[in-house]
């Protein structure tokens, strides 16, 4: 089945609704525990990046049978190094967002870890696609 | 692993429901619907929180509990009395807890062992659970039951992150079984009773979470016990008051929110109170983001224990007595015969038994037909008004969406789709009505 989120630009408070969303569903559909825990750290910490580093944008969810399909696409400044952007601690994260407990620099690495297939697209001034993919 | 969702003390009284709309919309687990202008629970859902004990103007929801009279039952030869540590703030005028607790001895209690030294224990195996073992962080409190149902229904993916520790009603209960039989009583001619503040305490009680069976004969809730205690204690000369009092001042502490978790050897604490609130962090520990966070400690009411659905005044209120109850406790001088009730290693304070999730399968037995249903649901749903008003006896128009999918619920029992259904079919009839039969379309002949 297929999900879609709309996630706005500057909104701290809001940001973690679309994971929640997918959560919730992913729990009716009985999917195991620790998958759901992949797959929400993972959607939890792309969702965040759209709020801080990007000015919102568009997830769209896959629920297959045997896996998650999860893609993030903004509109914002894009990443201009993304071997940088994927080590751990690296971050360019302002002090509004560190304020709020964001950027510790392991979003990325996270996602990494938490996935079964990752990928991510970038262009600066064009925008980020995120793309993760969680097996059953 | 056992299921802990089955067993329930919240239940309705027919006769006094009028099938309105209050408790559907407030039952946090969406657990309540009106049929046939009655509520009814699911009781794969509901978490026994009381929240609809309270809200109810009809007074139609109740926690079933015993009655006083159950200290009479001719079985028992001694009977122990285990209060909650929140029964000593609902006094305003009285705070010395030797007066409570001598109260309720001549309510006809033979003895009294307080739970809050039992929560003292549990507060030792806390911290060293946290400071010696290897866990996963956070561990979240398993004093609230309601928010371990929560949890095993909502949050199965934090199963291991409950702390293993026994309920200190749990530990209570067995220590006064134990302090009786010391005393030369048989188990069986032994009553030990539970004094709650709570649904979800006394169903914990009776039928409790992680372990085999009960030391607790019997569950009487605050409220029930409330007047007379008052009146006892509003006749008893201070001098009268025995000294009962356990000296266990950090665990009445437990009572309310901010208690259990004050221990200065836990270090990175979050004490949040509210089932809303309960909810919205314990989303935070499964996106990951409170992994700094050694120990949360979770009350499904505000305020905690103290503003239990089954307390009788209001828990803000509350909490500022039980401030004092346990000022004026700590003047009393210490007292070592009494310290020492429950002697180390007579009681089990770890869970013996892993809880589970308890995962009903409500969408469908396979992820396919699981799927298949909530396509199903999403479409209904988007035929749907959108401004969940209850009239349909669901919570809100997802809800109902899932009511009509999964439990063959009619549509037209929202009153917009009926709406729609009869002006539709008007329309269809005025369109019929147009129709001329062939016998009287065409030009009639002779004219
Ligand atoms: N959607 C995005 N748009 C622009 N930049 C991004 C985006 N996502 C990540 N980045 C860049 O990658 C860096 C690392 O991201 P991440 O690992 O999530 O750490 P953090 O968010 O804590 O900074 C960010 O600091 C930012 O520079
Ligand atoms: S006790 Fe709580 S969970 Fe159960 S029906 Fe009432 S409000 Fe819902
Ligand atoms: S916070 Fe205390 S009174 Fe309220 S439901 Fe939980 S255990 Fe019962
Ligand atoms: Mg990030």
């Amino acid at each position: 089945m297929k999900l879609s989120y709309t996630v706005l630009e500057g909104e701290y408070a809001r940001a973690g609704e679309a994971s929640s969303a997918v959560k919730k569903v992913l729990k009716q559909l009985a999917v195991p525990a620790n998958v759901i825990r992949k797959i929400a750290v993972a959607m939890f910490e792309a969702e965040i990046n759209m709020v801080i580093h990007a000015n919102g944008g568009v997830i769209d969810v896959d629920i297959l049978p045997d896996k998650v399909f999860i893609q993030l696409v903004d509109t914002g400044p894009g990443i201009p190094d993304i071997e940088k952007a994927k080590q751990e601690g690296f971050s360019t994260a302002s002090d509004e967002a560190r304020d709020l407990g964001f950027g510790a620099g392991m979003g990325i690495p996270n996602m990494m870890k938490n996935s079964d297939f990752f990928n991510i697209k970038s262009e600066v001034g064009k925008g980020t696609t995120v793309e993760i993919a969680v097996n059953l | 692993m056992e299921n802990i969702n089955k067993r329930h003390s919240v239940e309705l009284i027919p006769d006094k429901c009028i099938g309105c709309t209050d408790c559907i919309k407030r039952c946090p687990t969406e657990a309540i619907r009106v049929r046939n202008s009655k509520a009814t629970i699911d009781e794969n859902l509901c978490i026994d929180c009381g929240v609809c004990i309270r809200v109810c103007r009809n007074h139609a929801k109740r926690a079933v509990t015993n009655s006083l009279d159950v200290i009479r039952d001719e079985r028992f030869k001694y009977r122990v009395v285990i209060p909650a540590p929140s029964l000593y703030s609902q006094f305003l005028r009285n705070t010395s807890i030797n007066a409570v607790l001598t109260a309720l001895k001549r309510i006809g209690f033979d003895d009294v062992l307080e739970v809050s030294r039992a929560a003292e224990m549990i507060t030792a195996e806390t911290v060293k659970i946290l400071t010696e073992e290897e866990c996963p962080k956070p561990m979240i409190s398993s004093a609230c039951p309601a928010v371990i149902r929560l949890m095993a229904m909502r949050f199965p993916s934090l199963m291991d992150n409950i702390m293993p520790v026994s309920a200190p009603i749990d530990v209570a209960a067995s220590a006064a079984r134990q302090m009786a039989m010391r005393k030369g009583y048989e188990p069986d001619e032994i009553g030990v009773f539970f004094i709650s503040p709570c649904s979800a305490k006394a169903t914990a009680a009776m039928y409790p979470i992680g372990m085999d069976k009960s030391d607790v004969d019997g569950v009487i809730s605050i409220a029930d016990v409330y007047l007379p205690l008052r009146n006892i204690m509003a006749k008893l000369d201070p001098s009268e008051y025995e000294d009962l009092c356990q000296r266990s001042f950090e665990g009445m502490g437990w009572a309310a929110t901010g208690g259990e978790s004050a221990d200065p050897r836990i270090e990175n604490a979050i004490a949040v109170d509210g089932l809303e609130n309960v909810i919205r962090v314990l989303e935070q520990v499964e996106d990951g983001q409170l992994d700094d966070v050694d120990f949360i400690e979770a009350n499904a009411c505000m305020s905690g224990c103290v503003g239990g659905p089954l307390t009788v005044i209001n828990g803000y209120v509350a909490r500022n007595i039980l401030k004092k109850v346990r000022q004026n406790a700590a003047s009393i001088p210490p007292c070592r015969e009494r310290t020492v009730d429950i002697p180390r290693g007579s009681v089990s304070l770890r869970l013996k038994n892993r809880i589970s999730p308890a995962n009903h399968m409500r969408f469908g037995q396979d992820m396919g037909e699981a799927i298949k249903n909530m396509e199903d649901i999403e479409a209904i749903y988007a035929e749907l008004p959108h401004i969940d008003c209850g009239s349909c006896g669901a919570p809100n128009c997802n809800a109902f969406a899932e009511d009509v999918v999964l439990d063959g619920i009619p549509v037209e029992d929202c009153i917009f789709m009926m709406r729609r259904k009869v002006k539709e079919l008007a329309e269809e009839m005025a369109d019929l009505a147009a129709k001329m039969p062939q016998t009287m379309t065409g030009e009639k002949a002779g004219n």
